[in-house]
């Protein structure tokens, strides 16, 4: 959906349209940290997404696929989105470098805080793991206890998968519920495999 | 022009339940929007199918969303439909969108007026190629107040008169106020044997 348009000619109604390269990408101020929009309206619409899919497919494996899917694209967007944004934007050549850009940089930009944490997993070398209380997606989420597995924080996931993948480091994602304990509500942690290929790549850097 | 004291006090009640409203990021929310539209031609192909499917999800959202708009913003209860079009236009997309909204070009009976969106964070950056000339790209929006003005009793239809995708300067909905819908329960609830 990004052909460029032929500006219009200025007799008829005058319209003239804006190349939708040209218009600009700074944020605008809707709000005080930029342009915003209430928490309760992206909860609705990710609500009706959610039940959308929900009627298409048969599991919650598919259902989750399926909001990874749909988080993929806007991962790249944010990416694309980002590198422009950040005047000292240099591509991260290093696994950690870019996940510290993941958890740091694309979630404040999205979620205006930091990741929680950010761990290296130690059984496997090409795991690792971001950890968030509370994912927006989540916050009015609450499901029955026939799908309790189902995190709709799969939806992040996707777009983790976006950037990572759109930065060259290919990497499946997922969203995992994890206990805590003290009767508190679980938390999200996202599983972030790579790809082999990303692992030889950087051993034969550092090495 | 209608009473500048009502429209004031809508706008300063719109503010006041912005302020307290929990945000998000916009562009987060504009992509989500555009994930959903993608899936949505994805599945359906056909443009006019997926308009209807947009505006019956905006359906749906309308429903529940006009609890937590009656909850939150603290506006008491509409005289008439001036007012109730002042509210939406004021308070009701403030709140939500956080955006200003203008209402206009009532009709002589006063049953139909006009939105000017002038800033749409839907449709912040899309651009429609010419294939899907057809599609109303934020005809969630028209759901979303045809389902919540029918939760108080205002059946109405809407539609995009003017997009901004499409050329035009603003975005324009008209709403049209088709009947008050009658309340009625059923033969169980009726009083007495």
């Amino acid at each position: 959906m990004t052909e460029s348009k032929r500006n219009a000619g200025s007799g008829g109604g005058g319209i003239r349209m804006l190349n939708i390269l040209d218009r600009p990408l700074a944020t605008k101020g809707r709000g005080v940290g930029g342009s915003e929009v209430s928490l309760s309206a992206f909860s609705f619409l990710f609500s009706e997404m959610v039940q959308y899919y929900q009627n298409r497919v048969l599991s919650i494996a598919d259902l989750e696929r399926k909001l990874e899917e749909a988080g993929y694209g806007v991962g790249h967007r944010v990416l694309e989105l980002l590198a422009f944004r950040e005047k000292q934007y240099r591509r991260e050549i290093k696994l950690i470098g870019v996940l510290q850009f993941v958890s740091s940089t694309v979630w404040k930009a999205l979620f205006n805080k930091v990741a929680d944490s950010l761990e290296r997993s130690t059984e496997n070398e090409d795991e690792y793991m971001i950890h968030e209380r509370e994912p927006i997606t989540n916050v009015f989420v609450s499901a029955p206890a026939d799908i309790s597995q189902l995190n709709c924080a799969a939806y992040i996931a996707g777009i983790i998968s976006g950037v990572l993948n759109g930065a060259s480091y290919p990497a499946g994602v997922t969203a995992h519920h994890v206990a805590i304990g003290d009767g508190q509500r679980e938390k999200t942690v996202f599983l972030i495999k790579f790809r082999q290929d990303v692992l030889r790549r950087e051993a034969a850097l550092s090495g | 022009m209608s009473s500048s004291s009502s429209r004031s006090a809508a706008t300063r009640a719109g503010d006041q339940a912005w302020t307290k409203m929990s945000k998000m990021n916009a562009e987060l929310f504009n992509l989500t929007y555009g994930a959903m539209v993608m899936q949505l031609i994805r599945d359906y192909e056909d443009v006019q199918a997926v308009n209807q499917q947009l505006e019956t999800m905006g359906y749906s959202i309308g429903q529940k969303l006009v609890d937590e708009f009656l909850a939150k913003s603290g506006v008491g209860n509409c005289a008439n439909f001036r007012e109730v079009a002042e509210t939406l236009a004021k308070v009701g997309f403030k709140m939500f969108l956080g955006v200003v909204v203008e209402v206009t070009a009532w009709n002589a009976e006063g049953t139909a007026f006009s939105l000017q969106v002038y800033d749409n964070p839907l449709a912040d950056f899309v651009e429609l190629p010419p294939q899907y000339s057809g599609l109303v790209y934020s005809n969630i929006l028209c759901g979303v107040i045809r389902g919540a003005l029918e939760m108080i009793k205002y059946q109405v239809e809407c539609r995009f008169v003017k997009d901004g995708l499409k050329g035009d300067e603003v975005n324009e909905i008209r709403v049209e106020l088709r009947q008050m819908v009658d309340e009625s329960f059923g033969e169980e609830y009726n009083e007495g044997a």
